[in-house]
């Protein structure tokens, strides 16, 4: 065994436990750090793959935004795990037979499975050889020429997602106040206040 | 990628200009009181765009190398979609409006929905196929759920999206099956990679997780289970525009997959589709028996009328494939008939969905129960309307393929089915004296309503010439 094969059995090990550890582990907010040791790990086995480029995406957008976006809801949601706990387990015979059967026939599809004769073929023919191209020249490539139309359409899907969320929860409330910047810049503070020199025992 | 690609997605790209282009409008100008102005402009864009793809187009064209496909099956159901979506907006726009329901969103998300729809049935290749789906199915999760204030709403968008989610998590899994044996995603070349005798296990799987995460999306039996609810929760319009256009989308979307991917077995799904074909039309037929509500039990509706549409499909013939498309353009124009009576429902202007509110409307208004009475009769299949001839083509499809079974099972189901539609039509004639039912029409739906039940009595003389189109739609897609 070479150092990278080491590597990658101490990777895969650990994104494995990482990942079951998210969904174990009872406080939320460790799930979410366990969650981070998981993209961490996974990172490192692209990194062994050679798409380094792919590696540092996952840190920077996985690391960097989502998990801390995902902390920041789970720390201000106040939801009560114990309770969802409660129901979970009151499902959990059923959820456990259609987990084993759904097992069952993963087990039974993969057991079966060959693979098409001309199908490493077509595998290899979709993206540049990579002894030509850098990984991060062949990503772009594949993204921004050959499935353009497909990148575009995600586009449009956020799109979709952006309008959706704003149309269900964006209010509009006449009885709050707000501020108003422009209103409070252009105020003049000669009318805005009034000096008055109040004599001590006299009052207004 | 050249220029062609770029004029084969033409209708598409002008369409998420438009939507773009409408957002900031929208957005800039005023808000919700933009809306209405946005409406008949995105139902306007909708039918120039339906006749530019049903006249222009000719021939068949591949773009974005295979991703998407210009052919005249994808231009008779993209002409099909247009033109029911504009049909259930141009209707909808007065109902919203009188009921505060309208905001500019509305017609954005709409054409942003249509936009996926157009995809999905132009789609080449299992990721456009995807991306087309997701498209469709979020915006329709947002319509659903636009009535904040309506618990019922609310309802009805959260379970759609979650069972939607479900059944997209199935098709990708059947997906990722499915290339673990082509080694691509290309329609063209998973077909390559298929011989004509049995297939393996692994490949069986995949082809009935997507065909079972399809069936989801057209309410098929038994994936049907979100159906009555999102009926009765969403707002009518939008209910309206999901009995319509989604389901030829996605019923053109299994016709596509399963010819242009697995065209050389179809054995292998056609029983599949034959059992669920069985399963919708018993289960359409009997379990609408027990509606109340009439959004409840158009859904039940649309659920048999989809095993109708897949008997079709399961005949695994080009005729079959005539067939569908041919129900499929009469199913949504009943369906956009009856919508317009429904949408005009109320009773001291708040919209009531009681079918026993319709005792005695013969009396009030005899015009329209006549309507309603001819539209009743054609979705139940009664021999003098056109809806007779959409169920004779597709059990006559099922009989030249062999399957006699099929069709005495749909001919059985579609006798059952008419008790409930003909029970309308007895409330409406022969029923009690009870509160009146106001119908309130605005001119559009008024229209929409005769024209559809004219359509339905004057179309039997040639169907309006939609079964040439078909064939010639149904030969490009079997080869």
């Amino acid at each position: 065994m070479t150092v990278a094969d080491y590597a990658f059995y101490a990777f895969a090990i650990v994104t494995v436990a990482a990942g079951l550890l998210v969904t174990i582990s009872r406080n939320p907010v460790h799930s979410v750090l366990w969650l981070i040791l998981a993209f961490l790990s996974s990172a490192g086995l692209f990194v062994l793959l050679g798409a380094e480029f792919v590696a540092m995406l996952l840190i920077i957008v996985y690391v960097g935004a989502v998990a801390v976006l995902f902390l920041f809801v789970v720390m201000m949601l106040d939801i009560d795990f114990a309770e969802l706990k409660g129901e979970f387990v009151k499902y959990m015979p059923l959820g456990l037979l259609i987990g084993v059967v759904l097992l069952m026939q993963l087990v039974l599809g993969i057991g079966a499975w060959v693979q098409a004769d001309g199908a490493m073929g077509l595998r290899q023919a979709v993206a540049p050889a990579l002894d030509q191209v850098e990984n991060t020249r062949a990503i772009g490539l594949l993204i921004y020429d050959k499935y353009l139309l497909l990148f575009q359409l995600s586009g449009l899907i956020l799109l979709v997602a952006m309008i959706g969320a704003i149309l269900l929860t964006l209010r509009h409330r006449k009885d709050v106040k707000r501020q108003n910047v422009l209103q409070q810049m252009w105020r003049d503070p000669a009318k805005a206040m009034e000096l008055k020199n109040v004599k001590p025992g006299q009052g207004l | 990628m050249t220029p062609s690609d770029f004029n084969t997605v033409l209708p598409e790209f002008l369409l998420a200009v438009f939507a773009m282009g409408a957002l900031l409008f929208g957005v800039y100008a005023g808000k919700d009181k933009t809306a209405p102005m946005l409406v008949w402009a995105t139902s306007g864009l909708f039918v120039a765009l339906a006749l530019f793809i049903g006249f222009g187009g000719s021939g068949e064209r591949a773009a974005f190398g295979g991703l998407f496909i210009d052919d005249p099956f994808a231009r008779f159901a993209k002409v099909t979609i247009l033109l029911s979506a504009a049909a259930v907006m141009m209707m909808s726009q007065d109902y919203m409006s009188r009921r505060d329901l309208l905001r500019f969103e509305f017609p954005i998300l709409v054409t942003l929905g249509v936009i996926g729809m157009m995809f999905m049935v132009s789609a080449g290749d299992l990721m456009s196929l995807y991306m087309g789906l997701e498209l469709q199915s979020l915006s329709l999760y947002v319509v659903a759920a636009m009535r904040r204030d309506s618990q019922k709403s609310s309802e009805a968008g959260l379970k759609y999206f979650v069972l939607g989610a479900l059944s997209s998590g199935l098709f990708l899994y059947g997906a990722s099956l499915t290339y673990g044996f082509a080694g691509t995603t290309q329609f063209a070349g998973i077909l390559s990679t298929l011989g004509t005798d049995a297939v393996p296990l692994g490949l069986t799987f995949g082809l009935v997780f997507m065909l079972a995460a399809l069936a989801f999306k057209v309410s098929a039996a038994p994936f049907h289970m979100w159906t009555p609810d999102v009926y009765e929760g969403s707002p009518t319009p939008v209910t309206a525009f999901f009995a319509t256009a989604p389901k030829v989308a996605a019923m053109a979307l299994i016709a596509r997959l399963t010819w242009d991917a697995f065209g050389t077995i179809p054995g292998e799904w056609g029983q599949v589709l034959a059992a669920l074909a069985v399963v919708s039309m018993f289960l359409g037929a009997l379990a609408a028996i027990g509606q109340r509500d009439i959004k409840r039990l158009m859904a039940y509706s649309s659920i048999a009328h989809m095993g109708y549409a897949l008997v079709g499909l399961a005949s695994g013939t080009a005729m079959g494939v005539q067939a569908m498309l041919i129900y499929m353009a009469i199913y949504v124009t009943m369906n956009v008939g009856t919508f317009a009576f429904i949408l005009s429902m109320e009773r001291d202007g708040r919209p009531v969905t009681d079918i026993a509110s319709l005792n005695m409307f013969s009396k009030k208004e005899p015009l329209k129960a006549l309507a309603l009475l001819v539209l009743m009769f054609s979705l139940a299949g009664v021999p003098p309307m056109v809806g007779f001839f959409g169920k004779f083509y597709v059990l006559q499809a099922a009989v030249d393929a062999g399957m006699t079974w099929l069709a005495v099972a749909g001919a059985v189901a579609s006798v059952i089915g008419a008790f409930y539609y003909l029970r309308i039509v007895f409330y409406m004639y022969f029923g009690k004296e009870g509160e009146p039912l106001d119908s309130n029409m605005a001119p559009v739906q008024w229209v929409m309503m005769v024209a559809v039940a004219a359509a339905m009595v004057l179309g039997v003389v040639n169907l309006f010439g939609i079964e040439p189109a078909a064939a010639v739609a149904a030969e490009a897609l079997v080869r």
